[in-house]
């Protein structure tokens, strides 16, 4: 599908010359239209989930009026004709991510059915009593439940890599947690709660100088960021469709094809088997190994249908727009009185978390929501985070493409109204 | 439409400014801590029950304005009576809280617990404003468990 937009970027690295044509992108956006409250929706809660182009709507629409039917077994026309489609959306999201073999991206539910497969696949078979495992103190819960499920069923030691008071991890305590016994390190690439970008690279190089491998949650970097997983040279990458304007429901891990060949299946069904019997059972090659039962078929075409849609308009050009919009919000936030943001490290995307003195981030989401304003407020799922900062909650504003300067502007009124309110 | 002065009424903000009862309780002997994982609220209501009637109360914790003012109101309303009433008591303000935007309720028995009936309107914030009162349950049933709301 072809998002046929003009877009102007003279220099992709000099982010402010960067712009985006935001009015006709909006067009693509149904949902962008309506009003909330009898004010026009401005939705800035797009680290939760994103909104979806209309091509998603109708590739998702096409395939269920036209195409549906079973993958990877039918003998008829629908079937080879969904089994073509869906596996070319999957060859869409290699491309992505710069992966170099479709047998590498397996579809999941997830980014959470990712980090849980790869603890129970690969946690289970080769980790052991003893072992440690690396994580930050910014992860998401999905990247800190499922280790530690790991570690209660095998004995192993969870490590956490602090952050200062920016937002920033500490390299340096990362290496000193760094030994014999760790056997996993499990990051995320953009904080869900801080907007942090961390330097993903040059923590899996450290890792790997000691030949430890590592799995980045990339939840929240994959709807801003380019990526390149051969250039990362990251082990596993986990991320979630509907954040990246394709349908919920779906989700991809990437792992490298040596360490996928390696695990056992994660759960067992049709599709991951080859042959069946009482005695024993040969399990399908990858990535089925690790696809059982009939997959989410719409959401993967659907997916892949997203993907074309942000390929189209440039990460690049989404990047260098999404920081601007990120200056003007942080810049205009701070000039309320009593306002604090969270998480103000130097690389960010565009996610902005704030406290405002005397009025809790619930509070500040009803009020915004009665002027048609989504923010997030709570612990974000990230509850050590607002543990580090303090806080038992924080409101957060997550911007995409589709926003606009107006709508923060929108946001700055609607905050004023909160302070007249709690004044 | 449901309007927002209706929500944050002067009493409700006062409340959360100056919440009544907010400390911790010397000599509390039925004690429960509450939690809206929604929201990140917490609280712990203290309570010294004495042949069955609620002596003193008081609560401490973090919350938003609604939270905040329902368990502070909700203190002031339940100190002195007998078990069975603030059970009751908590009956028509859940009633209150959850009815139909149209349906009446009788405001006589609620006293300044009135002030929260705004909340109705608000789905979201239902939770808010019965925590602390599921957290005194949970205290006068001498359950040892953290409440929450989810």
């Amino acid at each position: 599908m072809k998002a046929a937009h003009v877009i102007t970027v003279r220099n992709t690295w000099e982010r402010s010359h960067a712009s985006l044509a935001v009015e006709r992108i909006r067009k693509d956006f149904p949902i962008l239209r309506q009003r909330v409250r009898g004010k026009p929706l401005v939705y800035l809660d797009n680290a939760a989930t994103s909104q979806k182009p209309q091509g998603v709507i109708d590739t998702v629409n096409r395939y269920y009026s036209a195409e549906n039917a079973n993958v990877h077994r039918g003998i008829h026309f629908l079937s080879e004709k969904a089994t073509q489609t869906y596996e070319d959306a999957r060859d869409t999201v290699r491309r992505f991510l710069n992966a170099a073999d479709t047998r590498e991206i397996i579809f999941v539910r997830g980014t959470t059915e990712a980090i849980n497969l790869v603890a129970q696949s690969y946690g289970r078979t080769f980790l052991t009593t003893g072992d440690e495992i690396v994580i930050s103190a910014m992860e998401h819960h999905s990247n800190i439940v499922p280790w530690q499920i790991l570690c209660e069923q095998i004995g192993a030691r969870l490590r956490v890599i602090p952050f200062n008071y920016n937002g920033e991890l500490l390299l340096d305590e990362y290496e000193k947690l760094l030994n014999e016994r760790t056997k996993f390190v499990a990051v995320v690439h953009v904080s869900n709660a801080l907007g942090t970008i961390n330097p993903i690279k040059q923590i899996i190089e450290m890792a790997h100088r000691r030949s430890i491998p590592v799995l980045i949650d990339g939840a929240q970097a994959v709807p801003h960021l380019r990526l390149d997983v051969q250039d990362l040279d990251c082990d596993f990458y986990a991320f979630s469709g509907h954040k990246v304007y394709g349908p919920t429901g779906i989700g991809v891990l990437y792992g490298k094809a040596d360490l996928l060949e390696r695990m056992p299946p994660y759960q067992g069904g049709g599709d991951m088997i080859s042959v069946v019997t009482f005695e024993k059972t040969h399990y399908n090659t990858l990535p089925y190994k690790f696809e059982a039962g009939t997959p989410n078929i719409a959401g993967g075409i659907g997916l892949g249908a997203a993907i074309d849609y942000v390929t189209e308009i440039g990460l690049e050009a989404v990047a260098a727009y999404e920081h601007e919009l990120l200056v003007y919000a942080t810049e205009a936030l701070s000039t309320i009185k009593g306002l604090r943001i969270i998480g103000t490290a130097k690389e960010k995307a565009s996610v902005v978390s704030f406290v405002l003195d005397g009025v809790h981030a619930h509070d500040i989401g009803t009020i915004l929501d009665h002027q048609g304003i989504a923010i997030r407020a709570g612990h974000h799922c990230a509850m050590p985070v607002m543990q580090r900062f303090g806080v038992p909650a924080t409101a957060r504003a997550s911007l995409a493409f589709y926003n606009t300067k107006e709508e923060v502007d929108a946001l700055i009124r609607a905050l004023h109204k909160v302070s007249e309110v709690f004044g | 439409m449901s309007d927002l002065s209706e929500l944050y009424q002067e009493v409700i903000l006062d409340h959360n400014r100056r919440p009544r009862n907010f400390h911790r309780l010397e000599g509390a002997n039925r004690t429960a801590e509450g939690y809206n994982p929604l929201c990140g609220d917490q609280l712990t209501v203290y309570t010294r029950l004495e042949d069955e009637v609620i002596k003193d109360i008081s609560f401490q914790g973090s919350g938003c304005a609604i939270s905040k003012a329902s368990a502070s109101i909700m203190t002031d309303s339940v100190k002195g009576k007998t078990k069975t009433e603030a059970e009751a008591l908590f009956k028509k303000v859940h009633t209150m809280l959850t009815r139909g935007r149209d349906t009446k309720i009788d405001s006589s028995e609620l006293g300044k617990l009135a002030v929260l009936s705004g909340v109705c309107e608000f789905p979201t914030r239902v939770k808010c404003a019965s925590l602390a009162w599921h957290t005194l349950q949970a205290a006068l049933k001498g359950e040892g468990a953290a409440v929450s709301t989810e």
